[in-house]
């Protein structure tokens, strides 16, 4: 039996890792400094954070937080080291943003820097650049997290695709909405099975 | 020129989210690339753009990038060479 050994939610400009509240930020209302004050809070130093659009600072952020002080590079092989996330809106946050250097051809100035992150999946080549991991990779675009899909998907990765560990959940930006709830499952660690119901309530309760 | 260099220190600074440094950090002959600021490719467009928007200018041949995007003080050459 699979385990959920660490678990991370960002939402409402508040952090909870394994349940407890460990951020809450009320300076401003703004995503991107709510997301810099969780880098700053993680003793973060890449620069590269600050090029990213917020879905993939979401989702670095997220890794970090459950990373923290489990070392998987040290416990597995890069390759068995999957990440595996879904959202509602894909890319759509930093699409409209490229759109609006664009729409305007008497002020046509397409930014490379926004158009290279108009894939929702670039988040997962991030959170591999900066751990090393060379794993299997999904992102998978549902209405809401399909908890029984993602379930099912990550447990073939374990048994038939060779992987020990997956970062996986839920991480979704969309203008001033957005949400992250993600979970690390490894295959002997963990206080929590690694099942539908558990992702489910991982996904919905408030902390 | 000098006005000129500290204004695109400030331009550079913006549009590639260079946080945390100030234009001060920048020394204007250091490397914009490599052990300089270590910018990156994708970071080479974003001056190609910040140039075209903001001073109006186009590299007419593709080798003039090296030498242009050296440093702050070689766009600022080209550009006080090159403005319309």
């Amino acid at each position: 039996m699979s385990r959920i050994s660490s678990h991370i939610r960002i939402e409402d400009f508040k952090v909870w890792k394994n349940g407890e509240l460990i951020l809450d930020y009320n300076e401003t209302r703004e995503l991107n400094k709510f997301l810099k004050a969780v880098y700053k809070l993680l003793g973060m130093k890449y620069m590269k954070f600050f090029k990213m659009d917020s879905l993939s600072k979401m989702g670095l952020i997220g890794a970090e937080l459950l990373l923290d002080q489990n070392s998987l590079m040290e416990k597995y092989k890069a390759e068995e080291i999957a990440v595996v996330l879904a959202n509602a809106s894909a890319s759509l946050d930093v699409d409209r943003k490229y759109y609006n250097t664009i729409k305007d051809a008497e002020n046509y100035f397409p930014s490379p820097a926004l158009f290279v992150y108009t894939l929702p999946n670039i988040v997962l080549g991030e959170i591999c650049i900066r751990h090393g991991f060379k794993g299997e990779n999904a992102f998978f675009i549902q209405k809401e997290l399909d908890s029984d899909f993602i379930y099912d998907y990550n447990e073939d990765l374990l048994l038939q695709k060779d992987q020990n560990a997956i970062i996986s959940g839920w991480v979704e930006v969309n203008a001033d909405s957005y949400k992250a709830v993600m979970y690390l499952i490894e295959k002997e660690e963990g206080d929590i099975k690694h099942l539908p119901n558990n992702i489910k309530s991982l996904f919905l309760t408030q902390n | 020129m000098d006005e000129l260099i500290q204004k695109l220190k400030g331009e550079i600074i913006e549009v590639l989210n260079l946080e945390d440094i100030e234009p001060d950090d920048i020394d204007e002959k250091d490397s914009l690339f490599n052990d300089g600021l270590g910018l990156d490719s994708i970071d080479a467009l974003e001056l190609i753009v910040l140039l075209d928007r903001n001073y109006d200018l186009r590299l007419e041949k593709d080798e003039e990038g090296i030498k242009v995007f050296y440093s702050v003080e070689s766009m600022a050459k080209y550009i006080t060479a090159h403005k319309k």
